[in-house]
Formats: structure tokens, C-alpha cells, sequence
């Protein structure tokens, strides 16, 4: 019984371990680099300079207004872009799997804007709502520059987002609606429920595992925008995200110091969702298994 | 009054089913038509084409650099999502199945590098790759997109691997099945819609990526179409590359179409099929 135990226990750390290795290598590793990196003045432009100054950067980064603006940018395109997607998310879920027409082809359709390249997807937006090459303008009759304000940039950049993702939220979803037996829903049927009465008590219910990991991904994956504001505006008319601060210091400027630093700042930012999101949802729960023990 | 009442359902079923068709599809329409626009007419704000022709096709495969990302971007995203869910699998079904010490802090460990910013690694990578001979190469894009869709296909395969019918293994070893028999005969059919639900995950993942291939890549050996995109310069200096990079993003758009019909009804085939739950 023992030795069963054990030899469970060495499995398990044994097919863990091709993951572990990889994921150690490539993040781990990497980031604490970073970390020392935040901690010397190392600009690559005057190599000469560098310096250990310790907190200097973040200091200096937190005393900044252009941190703050960008991560008050940031916030405002994650909240807008990741409220609608569930709404509009789950709605797509339900189609994906009740459609009675077509269904396949309908399944397919909706997964394509999530398959499609972000970059493009954010190209195929921009060039719509360019006065220049554009249809939006003259199909509503504006004279509007939508990437010269900050205001109207904002809202390409979150349509886009919308578009390019609520496919992945509601894959994610339909994941775990497929997980609903029919068998309670045809009984809760028959028993007299409504529509809405089964959606609530019966499939959203089983569902809450699937809607807790789909918003945390997509939560996560929004606080890190880069492609769309990159492409769309490069952070001109004030739309910079963090994000783009850390790419603009790391690779515009070559300052690898601030730059680690920004990146830094975004990691624990990152932490401090993820924590609030397993502490909300109670996701370590479900995702370890450890509730069926 | 019930089959009045599903009578109606349908209606709005297949009105919804329209309604998300049309959202899905009219930014495609929109960047077909506009790569098969005149270079004239691209500025005729229309959604329509007045006049069609491939000309922009025929620009962006005449030219060595669209084509060698094309080559890189399909290469890349591949390899990366064969040896990606190779090592998930083993680690979810470890996770599920194998009562191990650790294996919460190991799917602690994997949250984390979920939550990782790519943005944190491009400058310490950038530096590393440079000096081992990894930038610009494909092992160069590929160790990273490995490394951060791992947690996504280690959590996908989890979850689909915590609702299988367990027992039938228990039944297959009782019949003189190894833990591996078990595994290949008995979990690997049913498990094979959740392995492809992860497997679309990283391979769109591999291919999407910006921020690797721009900090990552600078020729054509390695550079992918994201990348490629958008640097896109035009055949001269006072040309806008619009056309050019609509034709580029039709390109790159139906290998995905073509990848989501073929996955879908897999899906769909593994999903009925693993109907033995009953």
C-alpha cells in the first residue's frame, strides 16, 4: 500500500515535470532577471552608466503621471471590453449550442474573429473607421477623425477587442455547457420550468467553474493589450497601456532598467487580479480538484 | 401550445444564429472587398468594390518577405501546439488522476505563468536568445509560445479530464490493462474533444503573436505574418500599403477558416462519441 502510494506520488511529479521544467526556464527564470535588471540605472544607449540604484525606478515610474494615466487606460478598456464579452459571450454559447439551423456552420462562423490574427483584426477595424479609407463614416454620415481624440480611439480599441475575443469567452463557456445534462433539463421541462428558470437554476449553476476561469483568462489576457493600441494608435491621443509604457522604455528607449521596472509593476498588478479573482470565485478549488476529496 | 411554443423557439434561435453570423462575418466581407479594391478607389469610403482587381495578391506574393512569414507563421504555430499539448497532457492527467503531493502548488505554479506579462520576459529573453544563438530563429519564438499556452492547455485538459468516466479505466486494469493501456485505449478516445478544444487554443495562440515576433525576429528566417503585417512598407516610399496588407490579411485568414471548419467537426464527432456517459 505504501509503495503504491509512492509510486503514485513519483508518477505524478514525473509527467508534471516536462511542463515545470519549461514553464521554470522561460518565465521563472527570465523575470528575476528582470527584477535585478529594475534595480540598476542600464540604459542601453550609455551602457557606460550603469549603476545599481535600487528602488530608483520604481520610484521615479509610481511618482509619474504617465504610469498612472496608462494604467487608468488600462483598467477602462479591461472593464468595458470584458463586461460586454460575457453578456455577448454567453449569448454565443447558447446559439453555438441550441442552433438548429446550420448548426455547424454556425459554430465555425462564430469561432472565426477569435482565430483571426489580433493585429489584423485590429487593421480590418482601423481601416473601417479611417476617414481615408474607411465606410463608417460616410455609412452614418460623420466627418469624425476617430483615431484623433482620445474618447472615439477608445471605442474602435474596445470594439475591436469586443469583436477579436468574445468568441474565446464564449468557447470557454460552451465548454462548460456541453458538461449540462440534457436529461435534467428535458426533466425540468416537463416539471413546468421556464426558459429563464433553467438558465439560472440548472445551467448557469453547473456552469460557474467554466464563467469563473473564462472571465479570469480574458480579464488577464485584456490587462495586457498591446497589439490593438499598437497598431490602431501606437498610445498617441493618451490610449497608452501599460503594456505599451513597458514595450515604449524597453525597446523604443533601450532603457532596460525603468522598462524592467514597468514590467515589474505589471506582473504584480497582474497578482493582484488573479488573488482577487481565486479569492472571489474560489478558483484553486475547482481547478485542483481538490472539492471531490 | 407547446409545439407553437417550439415553433417560436426556432425563430429565435435561427434569428440569433443570423445575427451572430453577420457579426462574425461582416469585418471579413469588409477586408475582402477592400483587397480586391483598385488602388484608385481605396480611398471611395464604399464597403463594396466598385471594381475588382487581384492586383494586391499578385503585389504581396511577388515579394520574397510575405511569403517566407507565411512559411514561419505556419511552421512555428505547429510545432509549437504538437509539443505544447504533448507535455499538458501528461501534466493534466498527472493532476486529475495521480493523488501526488504538490500538485496543488503545481497548478499554482502554472496560474502564475498564466498570469505572466509577455512584456516582463522580451527584454531579459532578447538578451539571453542573442547570446545562446536563439534570436531570430524558430526555436526562438517557439520555447515561449510553448511556455505560456502550457497553462492554458494544462487547465483546458483538466477540467475536460475531470468529467471522464474514470471507471472504465479502473474496469480496463481489472481486465489486465497497464496504467498505459488504460490510458491509450481507454482515456485518449475520450478524451480526444477536450485535447482538440486545447490544441485550437494554442495553435490561434502561436499564431497570433506580436509581441515575441517584433522583439524576437528581425529577418524573414523567423519573422511571422502578425510581425510581417505590420511593418508592411509599400512597393515604394509615397505608397500607402493598404491594399497590400488587406490582401496579406485575407492570405493569413483562410488557412484559420479552413482550420476552424476541419476542428469543429471533430469536436462535434468527439463530443457524440463521448456520450457513454448514459
Amino acid at each position: 500500500m505504501t509503495s503504491l502510494k509512492l509510486s503514485e506520488q513519483k508518477l505524478g511529479w514525473l509527467l508534471c515535470l516536462p511542463a515545470l521544467i519549461t514553464m521554470i526556464t522561460v518565465t521563472a527564470y527570465p523575470i528575476l532577471y528582470a527584477f535585478q535588471l529594475s534595480l540598476f540605472r542600464y540604459d542601453l544607449r550609455f551602457p557606460d552608466s550603469r549603476a545599481f540604484i535600487g528602488a530608483d525606478n520604481y520610484l521615479s515610474i509610481l511618482s509619474s503621471p504617465i504610469w498612472w494615466e496608462g494604467l487608468l487606460n488600462t483598467v477602462i478598456i479591461t472593464v468595458c471590453s470584458v463586461s460586454v464579452e460575457l453578456l455577448l459571450g454567453m449569448a454565443f454559447a447558447l446559439i453555438m449550442h441550441r442552433a438548429i439551423v446550420g448548426r455547424r456552420l454556425v459554430r465555425a462562423t462564430i469561432l472565426i474573429p477569435y482565430g483571426i490574427i489580433t493585429v489584423v483584426a485590429s487593421l480590418i477595424w482601423k481601416f473601417a473607421f479611417m476617414p481615408s479609407t474607411g465606410f463608417i463614416n460616410s455609412l452614418f454620415g460623420l466627418e469624425l477623425s476617430w483615431f484623433g481624440e482620445r474618447w472615439s480611439a477608445f471605442l474602435v480599441i474596445i470594439l475591436t477587442e469586443i469583436w477579436k475575443t468574445t468568441p474565446f469567452m464564449s468557447l470557454l463557456l460552451l465548454a462548460g455547457l456541453t458538461l449540462v445534462p440534457e436529461d435534467l433539463l428535458r426533466a425540468a421541462r416537463v416539471d413546468g420550468a421556464s426558459a429563464w428558470q433553467r438558465f439560472t437554476l440548472i445551467i448557469l449553476p453547473i456552469m460557474k467553474p467554466a464563467i469563473a476561469v473564462a472571465l479570469l483568462f480574458r480579464t488577464l489576457d485584456a490587462f495586457r493589450i498591446f497589439d490593438t493600441v499598437f497598431v490602431q494608435t501606437r498610445g498617441a491621443q493618451n490610449t497608452e497601456t501599460v503594456s505599451i509604457i513597458g514595450y515604449h522604455t524597453l525597446i523604443s528607449r533601450l532603457n532596460l532598467g525603468l522598462g524592467s521596472a514597468v514590467s515589474i509593476l505589471i506582473f504584480f498588478c497582474v497578482l493582484f487580479i488573479a488573488a482577487a479573482y481565486v479569492k472571489g470565485f474560489g478558483i484553486a478549488g475547482t481547478m485542483t480538484g481538490e472539492e471531490e476529496s | 401550445m407547446s409545439s407553437s411554443e417550439t415553433g417560436f423557439d426556432r425563430f429565435c434561435w435561427a434569428a440569433g444564429s443570423f445575427l451572430a453570423v453577420l457579426y462574425a462575418l461582416t469585418p471579413i466581407v469588409w477586408i475582402l472587398s477592400l483587397s480586391l479594391k483598385y488602388p484608385a478607389d481605396l480611398g471611395d469610403n464604399r464597403f463594396w468594390p466598385q471594381r475588382i482587381t487581384f492586383e494586391h495578391y499578385r503585389t504581396i506574393f511577388s515579394d520574397a518577405q510575405f511569403p517566407a512569414a507565411l512559411w514561419n507563421s505556419l511552421g512555428i504555430a505547429f510545432i509549437s501546439t504538437i509539443l505544447a499539448i504533448l507535455i499538458a497532457m501528461f501534466a493534466a492527467y498527472a493532476v486529475v488522476r495521480l493523488k501526488f503531493a504538490g500538485r496543488r502548488l503545481f497548478m499554482a505554479f502554472a496560474l502564475s505563468v498564466a498570469m505572466f506579462p509577455p512584456v516582463s520576459i522580451i527584454g531579459p529573453l532578447f538578451n539571453i536568445w542573442r547570446s545562446i544563438g536563439l534570436y531570430d530563429t524558430w526555436p526562438g519564438l517557439i520555447l515561449p509560445y510553448i511556455t505560456l499556452t502550457l497553462p492554458l492547455a494544462i487547465w483546458t485538459l483538466a477540467a475536460f479530464f475531470r468529467e471522464i468516466p474514470w471507471d472504465l479505466e479502473k474496469a480496463a486494469r481489472v481486465d489486465g490493462a497497464t496504467r498505459f493501456q488504460a490510458f491509450r485505449m481507454i482515456i485518449v478516445p475520450l478524451a480526444a474533444p477536450g485535447v482538440f478544444s486545447a490544441a485550437i487554443l494554442v495553435f490561434i495562440f502561436a499564431w497570433n503573436d506580436f509581441l515575441f515576433a517584433i522583439s524576437l525576429t528581425s529577418t524573414n528566417q523567423a519573422r511571422t505574418v502578425p510581425a510581417a503585417i505590420a511593418f508592411f512598407t509599400g512597393s515604394s516610399r509615397f505608397e500607402q500599403p493598404t491594399g497590400s496588407i488587406a490582401a496579406a490579411a485575407v492570405v493569413v485568414t483562410v488557412p484559420l477558416i479552413i482550420l476552424v471548419l476541419v476542428f469543429q467537426r471533430r469536436i462535434v464527432a468527439g463530443l457524440t462519441a463521448g456520450a457513454v456517459k448514459g
